[in-house]
């Protein structure tokens, strides 16, 4: 059994991951952490760097729970990227964070969360910081 | 008239409401495009070309001298927080800015890079204003012989001093004179380079090229090579300094003011080098040498304030002799002539108004751009998340909008692609941009003096040489050429000044931008 969870260096993405965790032990599902970026801006916040992926790291060792992570930048949206694992590995759930956002700043930006939502082929659970 | 009577009178035409706003959005505008790698005031100015037709030329210059300004405090933002340097200006302030801010000294370093910058401004606009009426003083009672000469020298020593290939920059500097040559001769009217196509008589439109060269070639060079990362800003707040910081800072800073400002003032110009400099000297004076390699507060204040002194330094001969040596001071001379104002000696006589609207725009510009960025540096740090896409997506869109835009023809558009792709080609194989378009845009004018001289002397050669002050011009440009050479003969030299480029740090061309935004 395999858990997805989209990782992001943020309150939502934390609140994901541990919801994802609770979810993998109840389950005694493997967890597939996903963290990506597009890469075509100089800057992204939402792509964990060394020292962010070291802590996640560590917490996923602690949690003793049977992980895996899934990081780098293949040009690819990051919901692609949950969705394309989520196939490949046949995942029985996924889950994403959801943060608030105004309905002009969905209409110009979109959001990851709202497509998986959408596109997924398995349960999502969306979870709010 | 007394110059600080027209300084006052160049003031009460900038402070107007209309016109403070014009130079409040030069300022963001200039600041938002020299935080972003890759972009330039220089495109910009060009971008917005077309779009200032309408406008006043006083509130247009107004404008662009706010997005000058703009760019130079924007790259520093960048090197300090990300280690790219914005401009190629701004590449000695990344070595010790981006080890400060590692350090966690990101708020001193933003904040002695932005009062540094203001301080030398400030200077420099101030010397620009006591030197700029002596050297026009001067340049009225030049002949023609001598101002083509000075014109050849400049061309020259830009090419030649700037950048790392002397071959290269010919290579661009002659393509830039053949296009200015497409047209009908000034004379006697035969057409020239343009292949039977009755459109090119005119010939080709300065602002066309100049958004070609800038705006179309980045942004092919960018798609070409969108390199996929993604990097983190460090995190900062509002920028300030403390008791130390400001003593280890005022020195560099008026060291830094004294190397720019005559750097800039040369016919030859440029920020690369009296930045570099002064990076040397304070790392030499300092009583702090260990810090060093490791983010020193002088190796920031220092580089920074030549920056803008340097700026500052580039309109002496841009306004008093219609001679630029940077990028966006071409593109402004351009835009002279755009509005149908000569530029050249005359510029202050003629156009008293403009001028000292210009000069005066400076200093408010300077002193929005120290309220605007101590706060909000973080702020524009944000700028840097915007997809690489959407942001070429909007300059393709307004370069195609301006080209088409300054005649209404179609045709345009097609010379615009075609000098777009020169412009991929040139950032491709290290061609430098700046010497194509200074030699587009000063091409013409110097063929006016050449002509106007020789037939003064009635065809006769020996005209170009009938005035002591072109000959001893043309000796300087004789050294120019021949230095290369006395180099190689004595390698010990050569090797030294090899080592000190390697030194400054990321590898940047002085005139290529697309290097700058993919390293």
């Amino acid at each position: 059994m395999n858990v997805v969870v989209g990782y992001v260096p943020t309150p939502e993405g934390e609140s994901a991951l541990h919801h994802a965790l609770e979810e993998a032990r109840g389950r005694k599902a493997r967890l597939l952490v996903v963290n990506t970026s597009r890469g075509d801006a100089l800057v992204d916040e939402r792509f964990a760097d060394e020292g962010q992926m070291g802590l996640l790291r560590d917490r996923l060792t602690a949690s003793g729970v049977d992980h895996e992570i899934i990081h780098g930048i293949h040009g690819r949206d990051a919901s692609e990227e949950i969705l394309s694992v989520a196939r490949d590995r046949r995942a029985d759930l996924i889950v994403v964070g959801l943060r608030r956002r105004s309905p002009v700043g969905k209409l110009i930006l979109g959001s990851t969360g709202q497509r998986v939502l959408l596109e997924a082929d398995c349960p999502v659970l969306a979870v709010k910081s | 008239m007394d110059v600080w009577s027209s300084l006052l009178d160049g003031f009460s035409t900038a402070l107007t409401p209309m016109n403070m706003l014009y130079a409040l959005v030069g300022v963001l505008l200039g600041t938002a495009v020299g935080v972003l790698p890759g972009l330039g005031p220089a495109m910009t100015v060009a971008l917005l070309l077309p779009v200032t037709f309408a406008l006043e030329p006083a509130s247009a210059f107004i404008m662009f001298a706010g997005i000058y300004y703009g760019g130079m405090y924007g790259g520093s933002t960048t090197s300090i927080l990300l280690n790219t340097p914005g401009e190629s200006s701004s590449v000695v302030t990344a070595i010790e800015g981006h080890k400060m801010a590692k350090a966690g000294r990101a708020a001193q370093a933003l904040a002695t890079a932005a009062i540094g910058s203001f301080i030398a401004g400030t200077i420099g606009t101030l010397l620009l204003v006591v030197c700029a009426p002596v050297v026009v003083k001067f340049a009225i009672s030049l002949g023609n012989p001598s101002y083509l000469a000075i014109m050849v020298l400049s061309l020259l020593a830009v090419t030649a001093v700037l950048g790392k290939s002397r071959l290269r920059g010919f290579c661009a500097l002659g393509l830039g004179l053949a296009v200015g040559l497409v047209g009908s001769d000034p004379v006697t009217g035969q057409q020239r380079l343009t292949f039977g196509m009755p459109l090119l008589v005119d010939g080709i439109d300065i602002v066309v090229v100049a958004v070609a060269i800038f705006a179309v070639g980045e942004a092919l060079w960018v798609a070409a090579h969108l390199r996929r990362t993604a990097a983190h800003v460090i995190p900062v707040g509002q920028p300030w300094m403390g008791k130390q910081d400001w003593k280890r800072s005022w020195k560099p800073w008026l060291r830094g003011t004294a190397y720019g400002f005559p750097f800039g003032a040369l016919p030859a110009g440029g920020a690369e080098i009296p930045t570099f400099l002064s990076y040397v000297t304070e790392k030499r004076l300092s009583k702090h040498p260990e810090e060093f390699g490791h983010g020193a507060i002088e190796g920031v204040a220092g580089p920074e304030a030549a920056n803008n002194a340097s700026a500052a330094g580039t309109l002496v001969p841009m306004l008093s002799l219609g001679l630029p040596t940077n990028a966006t001071a071409a593109v402004m001379l351009a835009a002279f002539t755009q509005y149908g104002i000569q530029p050249g000696p005359l510029l202050f006589d003629r156009e008293p108004k403009l001028v000292w609207a210009l000069i005066a725009s400076l200093f408010i510009g300077n002193v929005l751009l120290l309220v605007i960025n101590l706060p909000l540096a973080p702020a524009w740090a944000k700028l840097l998340q915007i997809p690489r896409p959407y942001l070429y997506a909007g300059i393709v869109f307004f370069a195609t909008l301006g080209a088409y835009s300054v005649n209404l023809q179609a045709f345009d558009l097609a010379i615009l692609l075609v000098l777009g792709l020169l412009g991929f080609l040139m950032r491709r194989f290290g061609l430098p941009v700046l010497p194509l378009v200074l030699g587009v845009i000063l091409g013409p004018r110097l063929e006016q003096q050449l002509r106007t001289s020789l037939q003064l002397s009635q065809g006769n050669i020996s005209g170009l040489f009938s005035e002591p002050l072109a000959i001893a011009v043309y000796v300087i440009v004789a050294l120019v050429l021949a230095w290369p050479l006395a180099r190689r003969l004595r390698p010990g030299t050569s090797r030294c000044t090899i080592d000190t480029q390697q030194d400054a740090g990321p590898d940047v061309d002085a005139g290529d931008r697309g290097k700058v935004s993919s390293s």
